[in-house]
C-alpha cells in the first residue's frame, strides 16, 4: 500500500464520527469509502466529518462519490462537515456547491 | 502463332518475276534480289494469323505449288497475284519461321522434281540458320534495349538527384542530416531545404504514391510547385493549398503526393508546419517523444483543400525526425512491419544528425534482414537544435509558444495522475502563482482522464500524448487521444448538485464542468482519428476593466 491507496479510519469523538480520509479519493475509492459510510451509519451519529487532511487528490470521480456519500447522510438525516481540505479543494467544493449542503471546516482538524 | 512466327504474315513477292527468297523477320523486309533492282517491285502480302494457309504451310513436307492449292485461302490469291507461283515453308524444331517463295521459272516451265528436291534441301538446311540467326538478332535488339534503358535511367537517376539539396543548411545552433534512398534507380520521395525570407528555411518533405519513373515525374513536378509557392508566401497551409490547386488538375489517375511542409526560424526554433497526409513528425524532448500533430488532405486528391497550421518552439536540445512511410512500413522475413512504435523507440535515444540516421538505418537492416528488397523509397530528415540555447522572441515580434515538454501516457486507467504530475514538474519553475497551478494540474487530470476513457478506452498500449507550452503570457497544455469512441460525449445538462443529491442525476459528470471551470479557456478540435483538447491558463490573474 503506498501514499495514493485510499483508506479511511473512523474514530468517535463526542457528538461525531470522524472519518480520517487518505490517500487518492478516485475511482478506486468507491468501494472503501461505501464500506465506511455504512460502518458510520451503524454507529448512528448526527455529525460526520470526514477529515482530508491527508487526502492529496481529488478528482470528479471523487467529487462523485462525495457526493453520493452526502446524499446517504442527507437522507438518514445526518450532517456532514469537511476538514482540512486544502485551498484548492475548498474552491472545487465551493463551485460545485458541495459548500451549499455540507459544512466546510478551514484549517486542519483538531 | 508464336512470336516468331508472326513477321511472316507480312510476306515480300516480286511481281512476274522468277524466284523470291525467304521471308522470315529480317528477310522479308530485305528480300534478297534475283533480279537486278532497278527491275523489280517488292510486293508485300500480309497473311493474317487466323489465315490457314499457315497451318498449311506449318505441316507441308516440301514445296508448295501455288497453283494447285485449294485452300480457301484469301492469303494464297494475294500470292498469287503477286506473282508468287512456288513456297518452300521454313520450318526450324517444327516451327514455321519463313519461306521462300519463288515466281515462275524463266522458262516458263514447271518447277522440275529435282528443282523441288533442291529446294527441299535448301530449306532443311537454311531454316536453322536462318533461326540462330534471328535469334542472335533478337537477343542483340534486346540486349541494346536494355543498354539503353539502363542509360536512361542512370540519366534520370541524375536528374533526379538535382532536385534533391546539393548541401544541407548550416545553420549555426543546429545540427541538420538527411537520407534519402530509393527502392529503385529513381523514387518518389523527395525533401528539400528552402532559404526563405528574414533567415527562414522551409523543410519540405514528400511522398508520391507509387514508386520508379512514374512517381520520379510527379515528384519532380511537385518538388517545382513547392519551390515556386514557397517564394511567394510564407504560410505553409497556404503554400500546400496552392501546390494542391496546381497538382490536383494534372495528377494521374490513382496517384497522389503527401507532403509536410514546415518553416523554420533557427534564431528562436519557432516552427510552424502544415501537412497534406505525411507522416507526423516525432520530437524527442527531455521527457520523451511525442509526435507534432497537424493534418490535412494529401495534394492532388481534391480541390479547394485547406490546410491547418500548427506552431510551436523547438527547445534547446530537441531533435525532429521528419520521415517518409518506406521506413516504417518495411516488412522482415515473417511479414512483420517495423512500425511506427519502433520507431517511436528508436528516437528516444538521446542522438542526433547522421549518427541518429545510421543507427536508424542500422536498425532497419537488422530488422528486415540481410536478404531485404526494399520496398519502398525511405527518406529521412533530422533537426537537432543545440543544448543550452536561450530562448529568444520570435522574428514577428509576437510571443511564439516555446515547447516546455511533450510526453505521452499509456491509455490505461489512473494514469490521469501521472500526466498531472508530470506537467506539474514541468511547469513548476515558470512561477504560476499556486491556485492557478493547481486548477491546471486538475484540468489536466480531468482531461487525460476523458482522454483514457473515450480516446484510449482504457487500453495501455493506445496513448495519450501531451504537449506543453508557454508563452510570455499564458502556459497551454495540448491533451492528444486516438478518438476511438469518437470523443467526450456532450452531456445534456450541466452537473446540478441539487438534483444530484435527490437522486435526479447521478453523481457522476462533474469532469467537463470542472475543467472548464478550472483554466481560463479549454477548445476541442477533432480530426476523424484523433481529438486534442488545449487548455489556456493565463501565467498571472487576469483582472477585469
Amino acid at each position: 500500500m503506498d501514499d495514493r491507496t485510499f483508506g479511511a479510519v473512523i474514530t468517535e469523538v463526542p457528538e461525531e464520527v470522524r472519518v480520517r480520509l487518505s490517500g487518492d479519493l478516485n475511482a478506486r475509492a468507491d468501494e472503501t469509502l461505501g464500506t465506511t459510510y455504512a460502518q458510520v451509519a451503524a454507529l448512528g451519529p448526527h455529525v460526520v466529518s470526514l477529515d482530508f487532511s491527508h487526502v492529496g487528490y481529488i478528482n470528479s470521480t471523487g467529487i462523485a462519490l462525495v457526493v453520493r456519500l452526502l446524499a446517504d447522510a442527507r437522507r438518514d438525516g445526518r450532517t456532514v462537515r469537511a476538514i482540512g481540505l486544502t485551498e484548492h479543494y475548498r474552491e472545487i467544493f465551493r463551485i460545485t456547491r458541495l459548500s451549499d449542503f455540507m459544512e466546510i471546516v478551514e484549517g486542519d482538524a483538531a | 502463332m508464336s512470336e516468331l512466327t508472326r513477321p511472316i504474315r507480312r510476306l515480300f513477292g516480286r511481281g512476274q518475276r522468277p524466284a523470291d527468297v525467304p521471308a522470315g523477320t529480317d528477310l522479308a523486309e530485305r528480300p534478297v534480289p534475283v533480279e537486278p533492282a532497278a527491275n523489280r517491285d517488292s510486293i508485300a502480302v500480309d497473311i493474317p494469323e487466323s489465315d490457314p494457309l499457315l497451318a498449311y504451310f506449318q505441316s507441308a513436307s516440301g514445296p508448295v505449288e501455288l497453283a494447285r492449292l485449294e485452300l480457301g485461302s484469301p492469303a494464297v490469291d494475294a500470292l498469287r497475284q503477286a506473282g508468287v507461283a512456288l513456297v518452300v515453308p521454313l520450318v526450324s524444331q517444327g516451327e514455321l519461321i519463313g519461306t521462300l517463295n519463288l515466281g515462275p521459272r524463266l522458262s516458263e516451265q514447271d518447277y522440275s522434281t529435282d528443282d523441288r528436291r533442291l529446294l527441299t534441301t535448301l530449306a532443311a538446311q537454311a531454316a536453322p540458320a536462318i533461326r540462330v540467326a534471328q535469334l542472335v538478332r533478337e537477343q542483340a535488339a534486346e540486349a541494346a534495349e536494355r543498354q539503353r534503358l539502363e542509360q536512361e535511367m542512370r540519366v534520370a537517376t541524375l536528374i533526379q538527384q538535382q532536385f534533391l539539396p546539393r548541401e544541407l543548411p548550416n545553420l549555426p545552433q543546429w545540427q541538420i542530416a538527411a537520407y534519402y534512398g530509393p527502392a529503385r534507380a529513381v523514387g518518389g520521395d523527395f525533401y528539400d531545404f528552402i532559404e526563405m525570407r528574414d533567415g527562414r528555411i522551409g523543410i519540405a518533405v514528400g511522398d508520391v504514391t507509387d514508386k520508379g519513373v512514374p512517381a520520379a515525374l510527379v515528384m519532380a513536378r511537385t518538388h517545382s510547385v513547392l519551390r515556386a509557392e514557397a517564394s511567394r508566401s510564407d504560410s505553409p497551409g497556404e503554400i500546400l493549398a496552392r501546390a494542391n490547386a496546381l497538382l490536383e488538375p494534372e495528377m494521374p489517375a490513382r496517384m497522389f503526393v503527401t507532403c509536410l511542409f514546415a518553416i523554420l526560424e533557427p534564431a528562436t526554433g519557432r516552427i510552424v508546419m502544415a501537412n497534406a497526409g505525411h507522416n507526423l513528425p516525432y520530437i524527442r524532448t527531455d521527457d520523451g517523444v511525442v509526435e507534432l500533430r497537424a493534418t490535412g488532405m494529401p495534394l492532388g486528391l481534391l480541390p479547394g483543400i485547406v490546410y491547418e497550421e500548427t506552431e510551436g518552439v523547438i527547445a534547446p536540445g530537441s531533435n525532429v525526425l521528419l520521415y517518409s512511410d518506406g521506413l516504417v512500413e518495411a516488412h522482415d522475413p515473417s511479414q512483420e512491419m517495423y512500425g511506427f512504435p519502433r520507431l517511436r523507440e528508436e528516437m528516444a535515444v538521446d542522438d542526433a544528425g547522421s549518427e541518429l540516421l545510421d543507427r536508424l538505418l542500422d536498425t532497419l537492416h537488422r530488422f528486415t534482414g540481410p536478404d531485404w528488397e526494399q520496398e519502398d523509397d525511405i527518406t529521412l530528415v533530422t533537426l537537432r537544435r543545440a543544448s543550452g540555447v536561450a530562448h529568444e522572441p520570435a522574428g514577428d515580434g509576437q510571443a511564439a509558444p516555446a515547447l516546455v515538454t511533450a510526453f505521452s501516457i499509456p491509455g490505461e486507467e489512473g494514469n490521469e495522475r501521472l500526466a498531472m504530475d508530470r506537467v506539474a514538474a514541468a511547469i513548476a519553475d515558470l512561477g504560476l502563482p499556486t491556485a492557478r497551478l493547481e486548477r491546471l494540474k486538475t484540468a489536466v487530470s480531468e482531461t487525460a482522464m476523458n482522454a483514457i476513457e473515450y480516446g484510449s478506452q482504457g487500453n495501455a498500449d493506445i496513448p495519450v500524448d501531451i504537449v506543453v507550452e508557454t508563452t510570455a503570457a499564458s502556459i497551454v497544455v495540448r491533451v492528444t487521444d486516438r478518438a476511438l469512441s469518437g470523443g467526450v460525449p456532450s452531456q445534456p445538462e450541466a452537473p446540478d448538485i441539487e438534483r444530484k443529491l435527490a437522486g435526479e442525476q447521478k453523481p457522476r459528470g462533474w469532469g467537463l464542468f470542472l475543467i472548464k471551470s478550472m483554466v481560463d479557456s479549454m477548445d476541442v478540435t477533432s480530426d476523424g482519428s484523433s481529438q486534442t483538447v488545449t487548455l489556456t491558463m493565463a501565467r498571472e490573474e487576469r483582472t477585469d476593466g
